[in-house]
C-alpha cells in the first residue's frame, strides 16, 4: 500500500526545482558597478534623458543617502551591498525592432519558455504586451490601435522624451522620493518600466500587460511605472515576471504608482513567479517593491496579487482614498515554501468621506517558510462613514513553517465600519482522503484544495491571468510526483 | 468482487477488527448492521485506504487483485467507491469541477480519453436527475454549507457519477428525511446490475425496505458474528443487538 503522507509531500516540495530557470545568451551592456553621482548621470545620459530627469534622480539620491534599510518587516536575510551592484543593464542591440520578425530568435524562444508565445498573444488574445528584458523594453504591440483611442502606453524612458508634461505632472506625487529606503533608490536609479495614460470617458478596451524578467546576473532591476487614468477612464494592467536561476540575490526594488482621477477605475494584477532560491534557501530574488495608488472623487483602484516567487518579499500595494466615494480593493494570494519570506499585505488610507475598502489575503506557506501579513486601515478624522472589511487567510502545509497576521488599525472617525476577519487552517489529512477516495492523486488533490482556498482571488483575475496564476500554485505547491 | 479474509486491524495500539470475513460477490448486495463503536466504519476506511489504520493480519482480494497493495486512489480508479459517513467539505472548489477532475483521471488510468464538455454536462444532468439533486447544488462547492441530508445525497450523486464496480455506504441514510430516503434508495437500486455489488452500513431496516439485500451481517466487536438473509434485519429492528450478545456468550462457555 501507497503511503504518501503530507511529509511526502513537503519533502517532495523541499525537491521541487525552479521550473523557469535558465539563461538567455544575449549580449548586455553592463555598466560598471557601483552607485554614485557619477554613475546617475551616466544611467541619463546613456537614456538621453532632459536636464530635470537628471535633476530628479540626483535629489532621490542625496535622499537615499540619508536613509537606513527599514528592519521592520518579519523577515531574514543578507543585507544586499549596494555598491556591488550593476544599476544599468541594456540588451546589446544597435537598432530597435521594426517589426515582430526582426526580434532576436534567442528572445523569441525565452518568451516561448515562459510560455508567452508573443505570436499567439499577439494574434489570439488581444494583449497588447510590453516586453521588458532586462531594463529596455525590446517590443511593444497594438501601438497603433491604442493611439487612435489617444491611450498612451509605451515604456517609461519613451514617455520621459515623448510626453514629458505627463511625466512631470504626476511622478512621485503618490510615492514621493522620500517615502522609503527602496523607493528612494528607485528614483535615483531607475532604469526603464512602463507608462500608461487613459484619456478622460476612455475605457481601455483591451488588458494591458507588462512581462518584466530579470536577465543578468549581478544587475539590480529598478523598475518604474507609471499609470494615469484621467477623469472616468478604465483601465485593467497587468504585470507578470519570472527570472531566470542564480546564486547569489538579486535586488528587486521597483515603484508603480496609480493614479486614478475623478470617476476613473485603475484594476491592477500582478502575478510575481521570480526565482525563489533552491531548497536551501540559497540564492532567490529579494523583491523590495512599493505600490500605490491615489483615488479622487468615486474612482476605484483593485490590487490583484498572487505571488509565488522571490526569496524575499517585502510589498504592500496600497491605496490613498482621497475622493468622496471612491473605492480601494486588495486581493492577495502569498504561496512560499522552503526558505523563502513574505511580508505583504496593504494599506488603506481612508481621507474622504463614503470611502470604502475591501482586503481579501490568503496566504500559503509550506516547508521552512515564513508568511506574514502586514495591514493597514487608517481611517482620518474627516472620513465620515468610512468602511473596511478586511478577511486575512492562512493555509499551513506541514508544521516546519510559519504564519503570522499583523493587521493594524488607526480610527479617527466614529463613524467607521471596520470588520476583520482572520482564519488559520491546515490542508486536512480527510480532504486529501476524501479526493483520494474519488480518484484524484495527491498532487490534484492538493492542487484543487488550494485554488479553492484562493478562489476570491483567482476570480479578481482576467481568463488567461487566472489559468496562468493557477497553474503557478500548481507548479510552487505540488510534489515533482508524477 | 471482495474477499474479506481474517481481517485484523488496529488504531493507535487499540484492536478494532478481530478477525473479520466477508465475500460479496458481483450482483450481490449485503448489508453490515451492528451497534455503535463495533467497527464498521473502521472497515470502510480501511477498505478504501485510510492511512490512519494498521492492518496487522489477514487479507481483501478486490476483483482478483490484493486491495491492501493498492494506494487510495488506485483503488477508487480500479472501481471502489466511499459514500462517507461524514463528508467532508472543500471550500472553492465546485461540486462539477471536483467530479470532472476525477472521472479524467480515473479515465486516464483506465487509457481513456478525458471526457468532452458535452458528454460531462450531460452526464451531470442525467445523474443529477436520478438523485433528484438540485441543480444549484451541482455547482456549489464540494459539500460546503450544504445540509446533512443534502451532503448524503451528494454522496451518491457522485457515486452515480463515478459508476463503481462496488459501492460501499456507509450510513447514507441516517440524517435523510423519509422522501430522500426514498430517492437515495431508488438510486442506488437503479445503478444495480449483475456486474456491481455494495456493502451498505446502516442502523435502521428501513432502508433495506427499499434497497433490498441479498444478505444481512452483524458485526460486533471487530467480527461479523452472525449472518443471514432480509429478515435478520426485521429481527435486529425487533429485538436489538442483546440475544446475539446473550448467543455469542453462551457459545463462549
Ligand atoms: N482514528 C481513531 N483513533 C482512535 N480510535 C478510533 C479511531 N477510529 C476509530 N476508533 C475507535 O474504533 C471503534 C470503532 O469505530 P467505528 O467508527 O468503526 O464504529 P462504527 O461501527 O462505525 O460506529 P457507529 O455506528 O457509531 O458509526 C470506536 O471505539 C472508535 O472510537
Ligand atoms: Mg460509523
Amino acid at each position: 500500500m501507497s503511503n504518501y503522507t503530507e511529509n511526502d509531500l513537503e519533502k517532495d516540495l523541499q525537491n521541487q526545482e525552479y521550473k523557469y530557470g535558465f539563461v538567455t545568451n544575449i549580449e548586455s551592456d553592463k555598466i560598471s558597478v557601483g552607485l554614485n553621482e557619477d554613475i546617475i548621470r551616466l544611467i541619463s545620459s546613456k537614456k538621453e534623458e532632459p536636464n530635470w530627469m537628471l535633476d530628479y534622480r540626483l535629489k532621490a539620491f542625496a535622499v537615499w543617502q540619508t536613509m537606513t534599510e527599514p528592519e521592520w518587516g518579519h523577515v531574514h536575510y543578507e543585507k544586499p551591498k549596494f555598491d556591488e551592484i550593476a544599476y544599468y543593464s541594456a540588451p546589446k542591440q544597435s537598432k530597435k525592432y521594426e517589426s515582430w520578425e526582426d526580434v532576436d530568435p534567442e528572445m523569441k524562444a525565452t518568451m516561448k519558455k515562459l510560455g508567452i508565445s508573443m505570436e499567439e498573444q499577439m494574434r489570439l488574445t488581444g494583449v497588447a504586451v510590453d516586453f521588458v528584458m532586462d531594463s529596455v523594453s525590446v517590443a511593444t504591440s497594438f501601438k497603433s490601435k491604442l493611439s487612435e483611442l489617444g491611450i498612451i502606453f509605451c515604456s517609461f524612458s519613451e514617455a520621459v522624451k515623448e510626453h514629458p508634461e505627463l511625466v512631470q505632472k504626476y511622478m512621485g506625487t503618490v510615492i514621493p522620493t522620500s517615502d522609503n529606503f527602496y523607493a528612494a533608490l528607485n528614483s535615483a536609479v531607475f532604469t526603464d518600466g512602463s507608462f500608461c495614460y487613459i484619456p478622460k470617458g476612455v475605457r481601455c478596451p483591451m488588458e494591458l500587460s507588462t512581462y518584466f524578467r530579470i536577465n543578468e546576473g549581478g544587475t539590480g532591476q529598478f523598475e518604474r511605472t507609471l499609470v494615469i487614468a484621467d477623469e472616468g477612464a478604465y483601465v485593467s494592467y497587468l504585470e507578470g515576471c519570472t527570472a531566470p536561476q542564480r546564486d547569489e540575490n538579486q535586488l528587486h526594488a521597483a515603484v508603480v504608482e496609480l493614479i486614478a482621477l475623478e470617476n476613473a477605475e485603475i484594476k491592477y494584477s500582478t502575478v510575481q513567479n521570480w526565482y525563489p532560491g533552491d531548497k536551501n534557501g540559497l540564492g532567490g530574488i529579494y523583491n523590495f517593491v512599493t505600490k500605490r495608488g491615489i483615488c479622487e472623487r468615486k474612482s476605484k483602484i483593485s490590487w490583484t496579487q498572487v505571488e509565488t516567487g522571490s526569496a524575499v518579499t517585502w510589498k504592500y500595494p496600497s491605496c490613498i482614498l482621497k475622493g468622496d466615494y471612491s473605492i480601494g480593493e486588495f486581493y492577495s494570494v502569498a504561496v512560499t515554501n522552503n526558505y523563502q519570506q513574505a511580508d505583504t499585505g496593504t494599506k488603506m488610507i481612508h481621507l474622504g468621506k463614503n470611502t470604502k475598502s475591501t482586503i481579501i489575503s490568503k496566504g500559503i506557506s509550506a516547508g521552512k517558510s515564513q508568511n506574514s501579513y502586514r495591514g493597514l486601515v487608517q481611517i482620518h478624522k474627516n472620513a465620515k462613514n468610512a468602511r473596511n472589511f478586511s478577511q486575512c487567510d492562512s493555509l499551513l502545509m506541514g508544521d516546519t513553517c510559519g504564519a503570522h497576521t499583523f493587521p493594524y488599525i488607526e480610527c479617527k472617525n466614529p463613524s467607521a465600519k471596520i470588520e476583520h476577519e482572520a482564519t488559520t487552517s491546515k490542508i486536512g489529512e480527510d480532504q486529501l482522503f476524501y479526493c483520494k477516495q474519488r480518484g484524484l492523486s495527491e498532487e490534484k488533490a492538493i492542487s484543487l484544495i488550494v485554488n479553492g482556498y484562493c478562489k476570491e482571488v483567482l476570480n479578481q483575475l482576467p481568463m488567461e491571468f487566472a489559468v496562468e496564476a493557477q497553474k503557478l500554485l500548481a507548479i510552487s505547491l505540488e510534489g515533482s510526483v508524477g | 468482487m471482495i474477499n474479506i479474509v481474517n481481517l485484523h486491524a488496529e488504531v493507535e495500539e487499540k484492536k478494532i477488527l478481530k478477525g473479520l470475513n466477508l465475500n460479496v460477490k458481483a450482483g450481490e448486495i449485503h448489508a453490515i448492521m451492528g451497534p455503535n463503536g463495533s467497527g464498521k466504519s473502521t472497515l470502510a476506511s480501511i477498505l478504501a485506504g485510510k492511512e490512519d489504520y494498521t492492518v496487522t493480519e489477514g487479507n481483501v482480494e478486490f476483483d482478483g487483485k490484493d486491495l491492501l497493495e493498492l494506494s487510495t486512489e488506485d483503488r477508487a480508479r480500479q472501481g471502489l467507491f466511499l459514500a462517507f459517513q461524514y463528508p467532508i467539505e472543500i471550500p472553492g472548489v465546485s461540486n462539477v469541477n471536483f467530479l470532472k477532475s476525477a472521472l479524467n483521471e480515473i479515465r486516464e488510468y483506465r487509457g481513456e480519453q478525458p471526457i468532452s464538455a458535452k458528454d460531462f454536462l450531460a452526464l451531470v444532468k442525467e445523474k443529477s436527475a436520478l438523485v433528484e439533486l438540485d441543480s444549484k447544488l451541482a455547482s456549489r462547492s464540494v459539500n460546503e454549507g450544504f445540509s446533512g441530508g443534502e451532503k448524503k445525497r451528494n454522496e451518491i450523486f457522485q457515486m452515480a457519477m463515478l459508476n463503481p464496480k462496488l459501492a460501499i455506504l456507509d450510513e447514507t441514510d441516517s440524517g435523510l428525511d423519509i422522501d430522500a430516503l426514498r430517492i437515495v434508495a431508488n438510486g442506488v437500486n437503479k445503478l444495480r446490475s449483475p456486474k456491481n455489488a455494495a456493502i451498505i452500513i446502516t442502523h435502521y431496516q428501513r432502508l433495506l425496505d427499499y434497497i433490498i439485500p441479498d444478505f444481512v451481517h452483524v458485526l460486533y466487536d471487530g467480527k461479523i458474528v452472525k449472518s443471514g438473509g432480509k429478515e435478520l434485519a426485521l429481527e435486529l429492528e425487533e429485538k436489538g443487538y442483546d440475544w446475539i450478545k446473550e448467543e455469542l456468550a453462551s457459545n463462549a462457555d
